[in-house]
């Protein structure tokens, strides 16, 4: 792991818990301050859980550090406060809400980076007045993520972005989510080994609610035999 | 036919009376999912409260009627507000838990009027033109019914226009939808349980000194009976649904009135009987979201 | 993840699992006794224990556990919160009444019919009311009650209206009419009591119980098991039900007559207040629950009257003289404070000493509840 300066996050020793069954184990590794760490494993593993656990959506244990600053003690909306954002999986964005309506809610700061988004997301712009609920699957991911660009966060917390994408939209989020690591630190739960490809610097792998493995994405996806173990699939493209 | 004129409007004027009640029950499910069973106890403190202003004020004026509304409806926030912030937030998440302390306080409310106020109920008077009928049709409509229907679309109006044009009502809708979501985005939503319950028990308080009114009588069990239609009401119309619950307080009281009218005094089992239909064939009742 | 719904082993070895027996036994035993014995607990008993005022007093407080006992079952071991469990109690206690009055029977083929009834009335509203789960059930078994409360108001010939039903004397025994019989109604009310507890012992241990628990912590996996939790559910309903129509047939003996309030929602509350003061998912929780809320009720509609509070300004007064309001309040802090109850706390205490982790009955049904979203990843 690049170890340029203080890593933005870390988790120590992280166990969580959902209707009284564990989900995640005992789960620490650190995101670094700059650039995209990506969160591998199987399905049912365990990653969203720890998303969700880092922010307190779920009962959990365990250390988790912000810049510095030790938040599991803190309610969830006041760690979103200090600069989390949250792109969930499953987008959940507000169908009875319409698309301004949706980014308004999320503005938290002074000046939110209206523009900034705007930039990103045209398309979001011209379906300002539309309803949430009508819009496709693509259009409801771009204002999630639009929704976690729009104020000044430390970290950005990203679960499965192009879930259910077509591949064009795929692109587009990628590209989005690029461009927004210029200026902020993702942790990004990804399957899609391509995109992590495209876009990780690190990884995490994650195996029966623990981590098994740290390194960069590139090493981890371009060692066969580690990704058919760990992830139960070849990390190559598809030609 | 101006025995059907009769039911209709007479429909929907206690259904305007059910909305009131019901609204805030649906918001404060919708958003928080507690059933609060106090909703009761809220509408018969406003109503007692709201007379014993309208007594010193001069019972046939109008506007010691007006002032007894508002009272009513400060009181019905107050004591809701206060039971939220007291009772049911520390008891954040535990849901079971928050139904069981809303009944204690019901239980233990009614108790407190009945020590109060007396177990008899007390006849009330209102402004002379209440007692009187309005004919429309053919039909003489008692003009208790008009005053329901304003209040009731007054309240909706407001509740409308709040939820769609601010933004702690657009919170609320929202956190109706998804509460944990609303959380990640770093909204307190604790702070929304709070002004939910204080508007839902400012129109408990304003559908309690109308109900004294329609009732001609207040007494410490008036929530009680009320509540129940109240329950019913708002599982039909969907839990969280204002339109719903809009919808259904007419439907079930037309309805009712209907069957008290042509089926011998059968209306309140219609009621039940509706309730038990429309679990059968669409659980989460008109315009409730799937669980 | 077990649940307790008995005494945990206090002590260790062969005995230990025994010990609930033989306490329970030997509790029964002297409690079989008491009527011929000369106890006086001033305060808590209005005279010493063979006067009929006291036994009167004691045989509701068994009547009262039972009915908790038989709510303990739906909402501890099932995890079905019902608003609606008095329907069942008043359906005993206005069948035996109206069985007798109308069909003119001994009274033992009385009880049975009005048993019966109970138990086809439970059936019927159960396999409705349990097409839903939690808040929405919750509801419709509160509309059954209050429909049963109005039903029985409304119809005057038959069910005497808003005066209640006098239970028709002519066809009961002579050794259980009257004041000086009050002793062979106490008996009689123990037996209620066994059979209700025994009942619900045989529910909690065998495999219908079991299923029952599974499906109230995660309902989903009993049916991807093949198992029918619908059928478990009701099942349990019912059975519970038939227990509150037996209590209700003691009460209408007792009491001699039974009112509209036995049916309405109100009582039902009153049962719940019972549950979680003794502590839910405890059976000898629910029989402390109703045997305190009754004297605690009794008690202090006495004390209501004593001089020293008459005295008192109106602020003090008033609340002090309204015994439910009390009960009420005792109620908030429980749930406030002590979310196991009587039993729920001593369990965990004991638990405690002995290094096992708590959770409050209560808190297990939150979590089993709440709606989770799905997580995959």
């Amino acid at each position: 792991m690049s170890a340029v300066a203080e890593p933005i996050l870390t988790v120590e020793h992280l166990s969580g818990m959902i209707a009284g069954q564990q989900v995640v184990q005992d789960v620490s590794f650190s995101v670094p301050s700059v650039g995209i760490t990506a969160v591998l494993g199987r399905n049912g593993v365990g990653k969203t859980s720890t998303l969700r656990g880092i922010l307190g959506l779920i009962s959990r244990r365990g250390a988790v550090t912000l810049d510095g600053e030790r938040i599991e003690t803190l309610p969830t909306h006041r760690i979103v406060q200090r600069g989390v954002g949250y792109v969930p999986e499953d987008r959940e964005v507000f169908a009875k809400l319409t698309v301004a309506e949706n980014l308004a809610l999320a503005e938290r700061t002074k000046n939110p980076r209206r523009e900034f988004v705007a930039e990103l997301f045209p398309d979001l712009v011209a379906r300002r007045g539309q309803m949430a609920g009508t819009l496709s699957g693509g259009q409801q991911q771009m204002v999630s993520v639009a929704r976690a660009l729009l104020n000044d966060n430390r970290i950005l917390l990203v679960d499965e972005p192009t879930k259910g994408l077509a591949p064009k939209i795929v692109a587009q989020v990628a590209d989005a989510l690029r461009e927004a690591a210029k200026t902020v630190p993702i942790l990004l739960v990804e399957q899609n080994l391509e995109v992590v490809r495209r876009l990780a610097d690190d990884a995490v792998v994650i195996a029966g609610g623990q981590v098994v493995h740290t390194g960069t994405a590139a090493s981890i996806l371009d060692d066969r035999a580690l990704t058919m173990r760990l992830l139960g699939v070849s990390g190559e493209v598809p030609a | 036919m101006s025995g059907l004129v009769l039911i209709l409007i007479t429909g929907v004027g206690l259904g305007a009376l059910y909305f009131l009640v019901a609204s805030g029950l649906s918001l404060i499910y919708g958003l928080m999912h507690v059933l609060n069973f106090a909703h009761g106890a809220f509408l018969t403190l406003s109503a007692f409260i709201g007379w014993q202003v309208a007594q010193t004020l001069g019972t046939d004026s109008w506007g010691s009627f007006l002032a007894s509304v508002a009272v009513g409806a400060v009181v019905g926030a107050v004591f809701a507000t206060l039971t939220e912030l007291v009772l049911i937030r520390p008891l954040y998440e535990r849901h079971i838990e928050q139904v069981l302390i809303t009944v204690g306080l019901s239980f233990a409310a009614v108790a407190l009027f009945e020590g109060i106020w007396g177990t008899d109920p007390i006849n009330i008077n209102g402004p002379g033109w209440l007692r009187e009928t309005t004919e429309v049709l053919g039909a003489r409509i008692p003009n208790t019914y008009w005053v329901l229907m304003i209040a009731a679309v007054l309240v909706l109006a407001a509740l409308v226009l709040f939820l769609q044009k601010t933004r702690y009502g657009m919170i609320i809708r929202a956190g109706v939808e998804n509460r944990s979501m609303v959380t990640a985005l770093g909204i307190d939503v604790r702070r929304s349980f709070t002004l939910v319950f204080a508007i839902g028990g400012a129109a408990a308080g304003i559908g309690g000194v109308l109900a004294m009114h329609y009732f001609t009588f207040v007494s410490a069990h008036l929530g009680s009976t009320l509540l129940i239609f109240a329950f019913i009401v708002t599982v039909i119309g969907g839990l969280g649904s204002l339109t719903g619950a809009a919808i259904a307080s007419v439907v079930v009281a037309v309805l009712q009135q209907f069957a008290n009218f042509y089926l011998d005094g059968t209306g309140d089992f219609i009621v039940v009987a509706l309730l038990a239909v429309v679990l059968l064939v669409r659980p989460r009742g008109i315009l409730g979201r799937k669980a | 993840m077990t649940t307790t719904t008995g005494v945990p082993t206090l002590v260790r070895g062969r005995l230990g699992p025994a010990l609930p027996f033989l306490v329970g036994g030997v509790l029964v035993v002297v409690m079989a006794v008491l009527p011929l014995l000369n106890i006086s607990i001033p305060g808590i008993l209005p005279g010493p224990t063979y006067t009929p005022g006291t036994l009167a007093l004691l045989s509701l407080c068994l009547v009262f556990a039972a009915l908790a006992l038989s709510y303990n079952l739906l909402l501890g071991t099932s995890g079905m919160l019902s608003f609606g469990h008095a329907l069942y109690f008043g359906a005993g206690a206005y069948g035996l009444g109206v069985v007798l009055r109308f069909l003119e029977v001994p009274l033992w083929p009385g009880i049975l019919i009005a048993l019966l009834g109970g138990l086809v009335i439970a059936l019927v509203t159960g396999s409705v009311a349990m097409r839903v789960n939690g808040i929405p059930f919750a509801m419709v078994t509160l509309a059954f009650a209050q429909a049963g409360s109005v039903l029985v108001r409304r119809n005057q010939q038959i069910t005497g209206g808003e005066e209640g039903l006098r239970l028709p004397v002519e066809h009961v025994p002579d050794w259980l009419v009257g004041v000086a019989n009050t002793r062979n109604l106490y008996w009689f009310t123990l037996v209620v009591l066994v059979v209700v507890y025994l009942v619900v012992l045989w529910v909690d241990r065998s495999r219908l119980g079991h299923l029952a628990q599974a499906t109230r912590e995660n309902e989903l996996r009993v049916q991807v098991l093949g198992l029918h939790p619908y059928r478990a559910k009701l099942a349990v309903f019912v059975v519970a039900a038939g227990c509150a129509s037996l209590s209700g047939i003691a009460y209408m003996l007792l009491q001699s007559g039974t009112q509209p309030s036995a049916v309405g929602a109100d009582l039902t509350i009153t049962v719940l207040v019972m549950v979680v003061l003794g502590g839910v998912g405890f059976r000898w929780g629910a029989i402390v629950g109703g045997v305190l809320y009754t004297i605690l009720d009794q008690r202090l509609t006495v004390l209501a009257r004593a001089e020293w509070i008459q005295d008192l300004p109106g602020i003090l007064r008033v609340p002090l003289s309204e015994p439910l309001f009390l009960l009420g309040v005792l109620f908030i802090l429980v749930v406030l404070f002590l979310p196991g109850g009587i039993a729920g706390s001593v369990d965990a205490a004991v638990r405690r000493r002995r290094g096992e982790r708590t959770r409050s009955e209560l808190a297990r049904m939150d979590d089993s509840a709440e709606p989770r979203s799905e997580v995959t990843a």
